[in-house]
């Protein structure tokens, strides 16, 4: 092939990726939720507001893409499944600021920026679940590495985000060091290495390996409900949840949530898609599709959450609690969690 | 990161030819240019980290030194060390099975031991944790058989440990090893193997003495693959809890957001490939790998009965079975759970063709980078080109996202110029032209498969005698004539191998395409990670299985060009 083929041949690949402009009615949305999970959200917004949704998926990456993106980017919302990313976003200067009464009147205080540069969608708490038959109704989650549960304890990477958060959450409450002895702690406690998904404890549990594990609360519904196969209602069967909380404080809670991207080409569109999030009728698709806790103080937890309590989400401020992130995965691979 | 060659050093000795000069007159360095423009273009997102790695202070290391390397350096090294000697022993134990023997089964077990290249190493793990978990069917029928009534009275093996992970990459990875050692046999060992038997040399003694010696080049040209396979492995090794590099990496950037101290991290890795492989070929330096025939042809297969031949014959098979044939049934089983209650998702053709196009347009890049990067090594031999070569296949020591955030800086700098550029002329911008089109994406997966194909590519074009080249050029042919005319013709069968692995290994990756991939495109990895990721593995058990069967297509064209050597 001649330099020139070469070049004609990249000529036409530039000019065949030309996106089709853009019409008023869409709007792009970034993701670090699974598709699975948003998508029910986005078909019901598209119908009723005739905006159409592009999404792309991301794990990580986020904020280097948009922060490369600059201010071509074509992202208007970005939605992240974890609340240390959506304040990172925030703090690159990656969001813009958004006045909305209505997102303000659903949304609680606590759980959006004073500011309006990002907004909580939903709440996940960090619960125990526990073998069946264990004697064993409530728990804190200072007694994790209590010696009585030695060998018993199963829990994913202590580098996820779900446990970063969790560590981080015990660092705001009693301090680094004691986080470090508690961890230590834990780490003798394990059944297995720490690993696999939230929803391998409870068939870890079933399987014998370990009696008690740290998993996220709505994993619990969507075993049971049928969605991930029969063999998930069997594991989930064999395990009850119990929402743990701190000695001086209340379950930990991550949230998801979302921001207006800075350069956002759709804004008015990307408001308008936050503010649908937080409806009654969006809000009952969190609860009921991904059973996980609705903010909106108006709509009502799933049955198949619900049967195990109610949720006392602990106090504890998200920002304060986020400052202790790094320490947190720091710590983690000083005590070896995950060795 | 070079995958050495095994054929080349034959063309350097080649008996009563002292090495032909290239003809320079009138060459003009249009070729060499190139050669080093891809190069470039490689070694653009490297260049990028290292700027990110500068962008950073060192305060990380302490802590890395003290609380993270002793282990992910351990573990990495069990790991490499697991997995290289599971691949190499099945690999070459295969092809030489194969290759010197003829038994029942044979042709079949030729192209079956290829299938496992098909599974991807994420998908290998997540089947194995089921089929091996206390309440999943093997313990399961265990417990039943010895009549033990609840896992809690027995418990086994779990396949969560380093053995666990060792062995399932090996499972899925030694066919890189069995493609090219069982090419060596093949075409390259054939004779000096005859001549052995035929003065007597006992079987055993015929491979250990002879034909592992010669299939060394090949097989560590196999292992450089597997090895930065497994290197570079996210999925399974997570999964499966090993503590490697490329794990600490990623939790350096992701959970401590210091994206600087992953690069620096990842730059040293990078490092330490590089020497390791140029110990390796300097090492082999000195040793000679000639191949005094013009015209290879495969070795008389020494036929094997009774015991033996059902010996060989289940050698062959049990890799096959664990790293193809069991995880694929498993995810049949789980694909036909959801298909008869909730039917295919029209999404899945769509994304079937989007990782088809992509893998197919990818492949095509990287072959052609590659004949360029190798032509330009033969017309022009010297540093230059050389270092262009070795350069092309930096890529592969990256671990795939790493690659992909160094990608995003250069990628992005001329999607702006262009659009600022296209507003300037136009009155309208373009967007992000390389981003919104997938180029990106496609950059992405060239840059990191391009070491397949600049090894394979090499020793395919090593194999034709520059005397060829030289008569071309007497008779007055221009390069790229003489490309057309007769490398082209004399290589297809290196380069159908080449394009096949990389097609394969396009289909399969997962992390650049997650993250540079446009809005609204799915591949049929993005889709299993994002089903996988919230736990609905029966949706994701159908995007795996159209995966492997994607896969296969090319293993089985693979198949059928390897059985073809030579001309």
């Amino acid at each position: 092939m001649t330099p020139a083929t070469w070049l004609r041949l990249a000529a036409a690949t530039l000019l065949a990726g030309v996106p089709a402009l853009a019409s008023a009615q869409e709007l792009n949305l970034y993701t670090t939720r699974e598709p699975g999970l948003v998508q029910p959200l986005l078909d019901a917004f598209t119908a009723q507001s005739g905006i159409k949704v592009n999404t792309i998926f991301l794990k990580d990456g986020l904020t280097e893409r948009v922060g490369q993106e600059g201010d071509k980017s074509p992202a208007d919302v970005l939605m992240t499944v974890d609340f240390g990313k959506l304040v990172e976003l925030v703090d690159l200067g990656m969001t813009r600021p958004v006045t909305s009464e209505v997102l303000t009147a659903a949304i609680p205080e606590h759980l959006r920026d004073p500011a309006g540069n990002w907004f909580a969608l939903s709440l996940r708490a960090r619960v125990l679940y526990a073998a069946k038959d264990l004697d064993l109704t409530e728990f804190h989650y200072e007694q994790l590495d209590d010696p009585e549960w030695q060998g018993r304890v199963c829990i994913r990477s202590g580098q996820h985000p779900y446990n970063v958060a969790l560590i981080s959450s015990y660092i705001a409450h009693h301090g680094e060091a004691a986080a470090e002895e508690w961890l230590t702690g834990v780490k003798a406690n394990l059944a297995r290495k720490a690993g696999g998904g939230d929803r391998d404890v409870a068939r870890d549990i079933m399987g014998g390996i370990c009696d008690i594990g740290i998993a996220n609360s709505y994993y619990m519904g969507q075993m049971l409900s049928g969605n991930g196969g029969p063999e998930q209602v069997e594991w989930a069967n064999a395990v009850k949840m119990i929402y743990p909380t701190f000695e001086n404080g209340g379950t930990q809670v991550n949230v998801t949530g979302a921001a207006v991207a800075k350069y956002a080409p759709n804004p008015e569109q990307a408001v308008q898609l936050l503010e649908y999030l937080v409806s009654p009728e969006a809000q009952k698709i969190y609860a009921e599709a991904n059973f996980e806790h609705p903010l909106n103080p108006e709509v009502e937890v799933s049955e198949l959450i619900g049967q195990f309590g109610t949720l006392v989400p602990d106090e504890m401020s998200l920002t304060e609690i986020n400052t202790h992130r790094a320490a947190a995965s720091a710590l983690a691979e000083k005590v070896g969690f995950d060795n | 990161m070079t995958l050495a060659d095994p054929h080349i050093q034959s063309r350097d000795i080649r008996p009563g030819a002292s090495q032909p000069r290239p003809i320079r007159r009138r060459l003009r360095p249009i070729w060499s240019a190139g050669a080093v423009a891809v190069a470039a273009l490689v070694c653009l997102p490297v260049l990028s980290l290292v700027a990110i790695a500068l962008g950073g202070g060192v305060s990380l290391w302490p802590h890395l030194l003290r609380n993270v390397l002793p282990v992910a350096l351990h573990d990495t090294a069990l790991l490499l060390g697991g997995v290289g000697l599971m691949t190499a022993v099945i690999g070459t134990a295969t092809a030489w099975l194969v290759s010197a023997y003829d038994f029942p089964g044979r042709r079949l077990m030729e192209w079956a031991l290829l299938l496992p290249l098909a599974v991807p190493t994420y998908i290998v793990a997540y089947a194995y944790l089921d089929i091996l978990h206390p309440v999943g069917p093997v313990q399961t029928a265990i417990r039943d058989v010895l009549g033990y009534a609840s896992p809690r009275d027995l418990r086994l093996w779990d396949v969560r440990s380093m053995a666990g992970c060792i062995l399932l990459l090996g499972l899925v990875l030694y066919p890189y090893v069995y493609l090219t050692t069982r090419a060596m046999f093949l075409t390259q060992a054939a004779n000096v193997i005859e001549a052995a038997r035929t003065l007597g040399t006992p079987r055993g003694r015929v491979f250990l003495r002879v034909a592992l010696p010669m299939a060394r080049p090949a097989i560590v040209v196999g292992l450089s693959l597997v090895l930065m396979e497994t290197l570079n492995d996210i999925g399974a090794s997570e999964f499966l809890g090993a503590r490697t590099i490329t794990i600490a990496i990623y939790n350096t950037w992701v959970n401590r957001s210091d994206l600087p101290g992953a690069a620096q991290l990842s730059l040293v890795m990078l490092v330490i490939v590089a020497g390791t492989v140029m110990l390796e070929r300097r090492a082999r330096r000195s040793q000679r790998y000639a191949s005094s025939v013009q015209r290879p042809r495969p070795m008389a297969p020494v036929r094997l009965r009774g015991l033996s031949a059902g010996a060989a014959l289940l050698t062959c098979a049990l890799p096959v079975f664990f790293g193809f044939v069991a995880p694929a049934l498993y995810l049949v089983d789980q694909a036909w759970a959801r298909i008869s209650f909730a039917g295919i998702s029209p999404r899945i053709w769509a994304e079937a063709g989007n990782t088809l196009g992509l893998a197919l347009i990818s492949s095509a890049v990287v072959i052609a980078a590659g004949l360029l990067v190798g032509f330009a090594a033969r017309l022009r031999p010297g540093p230059v080109t050389a270092g262009a070569a070795r350069l092309s296949t930096i890529g592969y020591a990256l671990p795939g996202t790493v690659l992909a955030i160094g990608l995003l800086p250069p990628v992005l700098a001329v999607d702006h110029l262009l659009d600022n550029a296209a507003l300037a002329l136009f009155g309208s911008g373009v967007g992000l032209v390389m981003m919104g089109s997938g180029t990106a994406l496609a950059y992405a997966l060239a840059v990191r498969f391009m070491a397949i194909s600049t090894g394979g590519l090499e020793s395919g074009l090593a194999r034709i005698p520059s005397s060829l080249d030289q008569a071309a050029r007497t008779l007055g042919q221009r390069p790229a004539g003489m490309l057309r005319l007769i490398h082209l013709p004399l290589s297809k069968t290196a380069i159908a191998a080449a394009a096949l692995l990389v097609f394969v290994d396009c289909v399969k990756e997962l992390p650049a395409t997650l993250l540079l991939r446009p809005l609204n495109f799915e591949t049929l990895a993005t889709h299993l990670y994002g089903e996988a990721a919230r736990g609905t593995y029966e949706e994701a058990a159908i995007a795996a299985l159209v995966i492997v069967l994607v896969g296969m297509l090319p293993v089985a064209l693979l198949a059928r060009v390897g059985r073809s050597p030579g001309r």
